[in-house]
């Protein structure tokens, strides 16, 4: 973001701003989108200050108790509070996608900028090991991670931020490479600069928008891979509560309290799809050529 | 026309058949019967994993004696003893006709083989304890064998009956491990890893034959794929069934029968007991008062089991309520942390192995321990991990695990056991217990040693694990109890 402010000034940069909440205002995936999203966030910050019961406090008398206005929706087999678990869970599930970016663009996106403006051998020996890393499926990486490294939430971040570094390196080095074939990068290399310099004063500026958008989805598929790792015990572990591993402990009770199933289930595909929704359509609203059309 | 002519034969064909196969079926006899565990492997004369007697036990190997399922010693491949006066001879009558399941024949032989065996210095025997008390095994004639005792052994046929006490043959005693071969009146058939074990009748044997001619164990450690298992029929029985939330759902379908019986299972909150700060004895005590039975016996076991004080089984005639020796009291575990010099409590981990109900026991005591500023790090291990680490090397603070042998009360007299236990008064107990025939004598020394264990709170005595039986409302001879670690299948049957 950064770059963005430093390449197009201030006073682009507000106006910038302006058109894109203003096309945001007019499309609709944006707008449901962001709200989920953001209400997905508010969850997770207001559990640092408040939930409506202790999450690690045991409470067997209540157990598998019916919603109530005590526990707005009932309890699970241990007499814990179902709704502060959510919003405890999304906590643990903001964090590990957001490290998880965080350590997939820190390392993918040099080793994309590298590629594209080196080529040669380096990009080849760049990308080839990304194919490497990206030939194993998300969850089945993970999982491999994990258990060679001990189950547990910081593990599980290392592990999807490790299958997130191929998806951002690719993705840099293909927009960076179609920029590098445009007029004002010649302009640029012809003023003298060096490929570092103009990597990081023109190219990654004008492929940030792509880069956004790719982050946003790859924070769905991470919050995916956080529960799943924590379904199978390999992620977050007990007491701390997160979301796939409330489906894990509902399992056994489906057929008589579905309702431990369903609230963490219906609150994972919720979030993914607003997730989902918000990236379609900050793509829309950040495309210039799609704004353009419009 | 003719096309529907030649289909309508078709038709009436397939439902004479369908018509005539249901009818000369009559009643099944095939049992799939559900297992947590997978055994390593299927020698019960090399290994403590309960779940290899759990299948080979009286079905495929036989002791001399066996325990039926009131935990009383019946006769098996020895059809009579007489024991000397002195109670330090025993000789054994062995039954005739009885062959191996490979053909060849049982004798004296093959007893003097089997327990020189365990007993041996190198034996892998996981209960050597048994034998420890025999000074010599020797055949009088073929079928009579006289074996000496060091000194009077109380429970010796008891020990005979044990499934690490069984009869092995000396040509096929190497490859007992995949290929089990024994007397029993089941044959092993074929162990498809990860899956299944299956059995089939012996059709030589030398008693009683069994009632199925065949019997498929199969491996379900997941409790909702237990659930759907049995609801699908693809499995009949589940002997102790994981998941006791699923029991009620069980007992409201007309198809399943639901029986609570006991099991030999103390759960324990195992305790290494020579680390700090588990060395000291008001910690543990702290923690035995922190500990809320009742609570994880809801929680975790939706109610079924028995809260314990102490290492002994409560339906056992020697047992001692010493359930409330000390009582649910956060304030005085506070104290006592405070003594032994913890006032903010201390960091620890606790292992925990696959089982859902020490999973699940795990969490609650985690819960329970941090009111008393107790912070447990719950690590999940799998069963290999446990063994390895927690069992064989003594590398961790707590773990949750039931034991299920029967009278195991012995196992704290044990110098290199997991617990790390040292009490010379104990071994010294267990020594006089050894020596001890008179019923009564036997039940007050138990009774001694059940107070002991109680007041050094060796480990955190949580409740014994109740058998949850589910199956098919037509299966009949399965056990309620489980006195020993078995599926004991001799006498099962399909009555539809």
């Amino acid at each position: 973001m950064l770059w963005l402010i430093h390449a197009c000034g201030d006073s682009t940069m507000v106006k910038q701003l302006k058109e894109v909440l203003q096309d945001g205002l007019y499309n609709r995936k944006f707008i449901i989108g962001s709200s989920i999203t953001l209400l997905f966030f508010a969850m997770a910050l207001l559990s640092y200050t408040w939930t409506p019961h202790s999450v690690e406090e045991i409470n067997i008398a209540v157990k598998l108790a019916k919603p109530s206005l005590e526990y707005w929706l009932g309890t699970d087999h241990f007499g814990r509070d179902i709704f502060s678990m959510l919003i405890f869970g999304a906590r643990n599930s903001v964090i590990v996608a957001m490290v998880a970016i965080v350590i997939g663009m820190g390392v993918g996106v040099p080793l994309g900028l590298i590629a594209a403006a080196k080529k040669g051998w380096i990009d080849e020996t760049i990308m080839r090991f990304n194919d490497f890393t990206f030939a194993f499926p998300a969850l089945i990486s993970a999982i491999m991670i994990t258990a060679i490294l001990g189950p547990g939430s910081v593990n599980s971040i290392i592990a999807i931020g490790i299958f997130n570094i191929p998806v951002f390196a690719r993705i840099t080095r293909g927009t960076a490479l179609s920029l590098w074939k445009r007029e004002f990068i010649l302009a640029a290399k012809s003023a003298g600069k060096g490929s570092i310099q103009i990597s990081l004063e023109h190219i990654l500026p004008n492929a940030s928008n792509i880069l956004i958008v790719q982050a946003t989805i790859q924070f769905a598929l991470g919050i995916l891979a956080e529960a799943g790792l924590s379904y199978l015990g390999l992620g977050t572990q007990p007491p701390a509560p997160s979301w796939g591993k409330m489906l894990n402990d509902a399992q056994t009770f489906i057929h008589f309290a579905p309702q431990l199933a369903i609230y963490p289930g219906l609150t994972i595909a919720i979030t993914v799809l607003g997730l989902n929704l918000f990236g379609d359509g900050l793509r829309d609203v950040l495309d210039p050529k799609l704004r353009r059309s419009r | 026309m003719r096309m529907l002519i030649q289909w309508r034969t078709l038709f009436i064909g397939i439902a004479m058949v369908i018509f005539f196969a249901t009818t000369a079926m009559g009643a099944k006899t095939h049992l799939k019967m559900g297992m947590v565990l997978e055994p390593p492997h299927l020698d019960p004369t090399a290994g403590a994993a309960a779940a290899i007697d759990e299948i080979v036990y009286a079905n495929v190997f036989e002791g001399l004696t066996q325990i039926d399922q009131n935990g009383t010693v019946q006769p098996a491949l020895a059809k009579s003893w007489d024991i000397s006066r002195d109670q330090l001879t025993y000789t054994f009558q062995l039954n005739t006709g009885v062959t191996f399941h490979d053909g060849t024949t049982f004798d004296s032989d093959d007893v003097v083989f089997s327990l020189t065996r365990a007993m041996a210095k190198d034996s892998v025997n996981a209960q050597k304890g048994l034998f420890k008390t025999i000074s010599s095994v020797k055949k009088q004639d073929s079928h009579t064998v006289i074996i000496q005792l060091k000194r009077p052994t109380g429970s010796f046929l008891f020990n005979m009956g044990w499934g690490d006490a069984v009869m092995v043959a000396k040509e096929t005693v190497q490859k007992n491990k995949s290929t089990p071969i024994g007397t029993g009146p089941f044959k092993f058939n074929k162990w498809v890893k990860g899956d299944r074990v299956e059995l089939i009748k012996n059709k030589s044997y030398w008693g009683n034959p069994a009632k199925l001619d065949k019997a498929t164990f199969k491996f379900i450690p997941d409790p909702a794929a237990a659930v759907n298992a049995m609801m699908a029929g693809d499995i009949d029985a589940f002997d102790n069934f994981p998941a006791p939330e699923s029991l009620s759902q069980f007992s409201a379908n007309s198809r399943f029968k639901v029986v609570i019986g006991n099991t030999e299972g103390e759960t324990i909150l195992s305790t290494n007991n020579t680390r700090a700060p588990f060395d000291q004895l008001k910690v543990r005590q702290a923690i035995a008062h922190a500990i809320n039975r009742q609570a994880i016996i809801d929680g975790a076991m939706f109610g079924y089991g028995t809260p314990i004080g102490s290492h002994f089984a409560p339906h056992h005639p020697a047992y001692v309520n010493l359930t409330y020796t000390f009582p649910y009291d956060l304030e005085t575990a506070k104290k006592l942390l405070a003594e032994a010099g913890y006032p903010n409590g201390f960091k620890a981990a606790i292992k925990l192995p696959p089982p859902s109900y020490a999973r699940r026991t795990g969490e609650i005591i985690a819960a329970q321990l941090k009111k008393i500023g107790i912070e447990l790090e719950i690590v999940p291990v799998e069963w290999a991990q446990w063994l390895d680490q927690v069992f064989k090397k003594t590398d961790y603070d707590l773990t949750i695990v039931s034991h299920t042998e029967p009278m195991d009360i012995g196992i704290y007299a044990r110098d290199r056991y997991y617990f790390n236990y040292k009490n010379a008064k104990f071994q010294a107990l267990m020594k006089q217990l050894d020596q001890t025939v008179e019923t009564k004598k036997r039940y007050a020394l138990l009774a001694t040693a059940q107070k002991i264990l109680a007041e050094d709170a060796v480990n955190g005595f949580l409740f014994q694990l109740a058998k949850h039986g589910v199956w098919n409302k037509n299966i009949q001879g399965l056990w309620a109890n489980s006195p020993v670690q078995a599926n004991n299948l001799t006498q099962v049957y399909w009555t539809k």
